[in-house]
């Protein structure tokens, strides 16, 4: 077996061949690291690793590597998230020392939700490089050794690559090779945006695999459990790029009074058990948003516990 | 305040308003006189500074009196001219001037009668606002 | 063309309230193509600027010229001859007019009184849309055409990022994702396979992010 890249836990579960299980993590908008690590705690023992995300929809909170810190501190797995839209090429190569130097070793490259979103709409951003280009920074810096531009780095870190892949947004025949782009930049795994529609990314992974995509890299199915039929909806027309069927819109209705969230968790479920089953599909990024206090039960019904120790 | 009499500018189409104004003048009824007219042959060559002038020389008020929306003579004439006095009341009322003291009408060839009740109109709503330039 | 957007009357009246002689100056060039600061706009603003004092009951005197450019000194000259009887001018050409008489007559308070938009040109009249960045390498021939750096959100080389929602950009339902447009002229021209080449990460050292910029064409200067 050849050397690990990173040595990661989640690489270590990947490349064992096990079903993949991660969680995910917003940190504090403050310094309350208290509330970070009760939010934490429940992830613990349910997932391979925890993404960690930044400054995510543009809003301020603590920073991801610091929050990543803690979640190690905890003994959980971090899965640090870099966004471009907030640091140049210098900020982003020395974060990516620091980080791993203080014991990360998972890192997803995202380009970042604009800042006219967030709480800061006056803010100038950077988008010096891309995400895929931030893919391409990481690994040349772990496997080359080298910056970006072209001097050594003494000691390289060893991180594990993720990238994000929205199968849903258009142009949809694009998608796939957008995919195929950020693998060969050097992505070693892809965490999905959140899946509603099962046929269309059915479809999307049909032509991954058809490409190969799957034996190149570890494919994670992303699943956000539904709360309410409000969240839905919002989902549905306020998020860009997210793709929610009037389907589960309507079976979520008919739940009825009090028992919406249940069914959301069971779409949920559902939908894992179609991922354990789909080819191409390593694993499932459960990003269950300010609702990590049901990750432990989710985890459970779906059949995912204990975790694996590899 | 009562004995305030407007200065008023009336920009008039030659196509509709103009014969209005013939109309008018047959019928006996005259313009009151603190309307000065300017006649133009088509209210789409109304500049925003023709506008704006008027104002500038000390009137009070200003209008324009041009087609129907649907029966311009040059089309689109009357539309364009609708725009800039919209452009010109958002001027106006930068420079806290009140943007009612400037509108636009539309008149038909036949209506001698309309004519003089637009100025009649015009002349009531600014004599409420009172001067442009306090005394 | 510069494209220029008129800055608000108010804010024009409260930067020269001081004065009682203002010399507004208009270009030829891009702002008088753009409506904004043309002869017409010139007189438009002189106008209103008096109409403003008039009611106020302060005195104003406010001159109106349109230069040829107000990029260009020689034209910028021009203004020797009247600008001694002003004290102050308003420009209304871009950003780089109010420098230039600055530069050309320092003693002279010049006030902005446009805000410069972009470069961009006329999608149909009345309306101006942004192309380029001025990034000092252009790349628009690697995009069918269309320009990432001035036209994605993010500038992105290696787009369309996730937010790109059946045409239109993340940011909002009035602005098209340019990637999207690429993705497709790109498929019209036959040339997909190209833009699934990796653009490695862009050199900006050509772009502002160099520092300020300056050109010299040795056989143009006497």
């Amino acid at each position: 077996m050849s050397e690990y890249k990173s040595g990661s836990n989640l690489e270590k579960v990947l490349r064992s061949g096990h079903f993949a299980f991660t969680g995910e993590c917003g940190p504090p908008m403050g310094a309350n690291v208290d509330h970070l690590r009760e939010k934490a705690g429940h992830l613990k023992g349910c997932v391979d690793a925890v993404n960690v995300t930044d400054n995510q929809t543009a809003v301020v909170r603590m920073s991801s590597w610091a929050a990543s810190l803690i979640l190690l501190q905890e003994g959980l797995e971090p899965n640090f998230q870099m966004v471009c839209r907030d640091r140049n090429r210098l900020a982003i190569q020395s974060d990516i020392l620091g980080a791993y130097s203080l014991g990360i070793r998972n890192m997803l490259c995202l380009s970042g939700d604009h800042q006219s979103f967030g709480n800061h709409p006056d803010a100038k951003n950077v988008f010096d490089i891309d995400s895929m280009q931030l893919i391409y920074t990481v690994k040349k810096m772990r496997d080359e050794g080298k910056f970006l531009n072209d001097q050594e780095v003494d000691v390289p870190p060893r991180l594990f690559v993720g990238a994000a892949s929205n199968p849903f947004a258009e142009p949809f025949d694009f998608r796939v090779y957008r995919l195929a782009k950020k693998i060969a930049a050097g992505a070693d795994f892809i965490q999905t945006q959140c899946i509603y529609n099962m046929d269309k990314f059915k479809k999307f992974m049909k032509r991954a695999v058809d490409m190969g995509l799957h034996e190149k890299c570890y494919i994670l199915a992303g699943v956000t459990p539904m709360k309410s039929v409000g969240m839905a909806l919002y989902m549905a027309k306020q998020v860009p790029g997210m793709d929610v069927p009037d389907s589960l819109i309507k079976r979520l209705r008919g739940a009825g009074k009090g028992k919406v969230a249940e069914e959301g968790i069971k779409f949920a479920l559902e939908q894992i058990e179609a991922f354990k089953e789909m080819e191409g599909v390593a694993g499932v990024h459960l990003m269950a948003i300010e609702w990590e206090h049901k990750v432990p039960e989710i985890a459970e019904r779906a059949g995912v516990l204990p975790r694996p120790t590899v | 305040m009562s004995d305030f009499k407007p200065q008023i500018i009336a920009f008039y189409c030659s196509n509709c308003a103009s014969s209005a104004a013939t109309i008018a003048e047959g019928m006996k009824k005259a313009l009151p006189d603190n309307i000065k007219t300017v006649q133009v042959p088509c209210s789409g060559r109304i500049e925003i500074l023709h506008l704006l002038k008027p104002f500038e020389e000390g009137a009070d008020g200003v209008y324009v009196a041009g087609c129907q929306e649907d029966s311009c003579q040059y089309i689109s004439g009357i539309s364009k001219a609708t725009r800039r006095v919209d452009q010109v009341k958002k001027i106006l009322e930068s420079l806290g001037i009140e943007p009612e003291r400037i509108d636009v009408f539309n008149l038909s060839a036949g209506k001698g009668e309309a004519f003089v009740d637009t100025a009649l109109e015009m002349t009531e709503k600014v004599k409420a606002l009172g001067p442009v330039t306090p005394a | 063309m510069i494209v220029a957007k008129q800055k608000p009357i108010e804010e024009i009246m409260e930067m020269t309230k001081a004065f009682h002689k203002i010399l507004v100056v208009g270009c030829k060039g891009c702002v008088t193509v753009c409506n904004v600061g043309g002869t017409k706009e010139v007189a438009i603003l002189a106008s209103a600027l008096r109409i403003a004092r008039k009611r106020s009951g302060r005195d104003v005197i406010v001159g109106e010229h349109t230069l040829e450019r107000q990029c260009d000194p020689e034209y910028v000259d021009e203004l020797k001859e009247i600008i001694d009887d002003y004290e102050t001018v308003v420009s209304i050409a871009c950003g780089v007019g109010p420098q230039f008489i600055s530069e050309r007559y320092p003693s002279t308070r010049v006030f902005p009184g446009v805000d410069t938009q972009f470069m961009g040109g006329a999608e149909a009249h009345g309306i101006w849309s942004e192309r380029c960045a001025g990034c000092g390498t252009c790349v628009v021939h690697y995009f069918g055409g269309v320009c990432p750096i001035a036209r994605c959100s993010k500038s992105l080389l290696n787009g369309p990022c996730g937010g790109s929602n059946d045409g239109k950009c993340e940011i909002s339902r009035d602005v098209d994702c340019i990637w999207d447009i690429i993705v497709r002229r790109m498929m019209e021209q036959d040339r997909l396979e190209e833009l699934i080449e990796f653009k490695p990460p862009k050199s900006w050292a050509t772009a502002r992010d160099g520092g300020p910029r300056r050109m010299t064409r040795e056989e143009l200067v006497e």
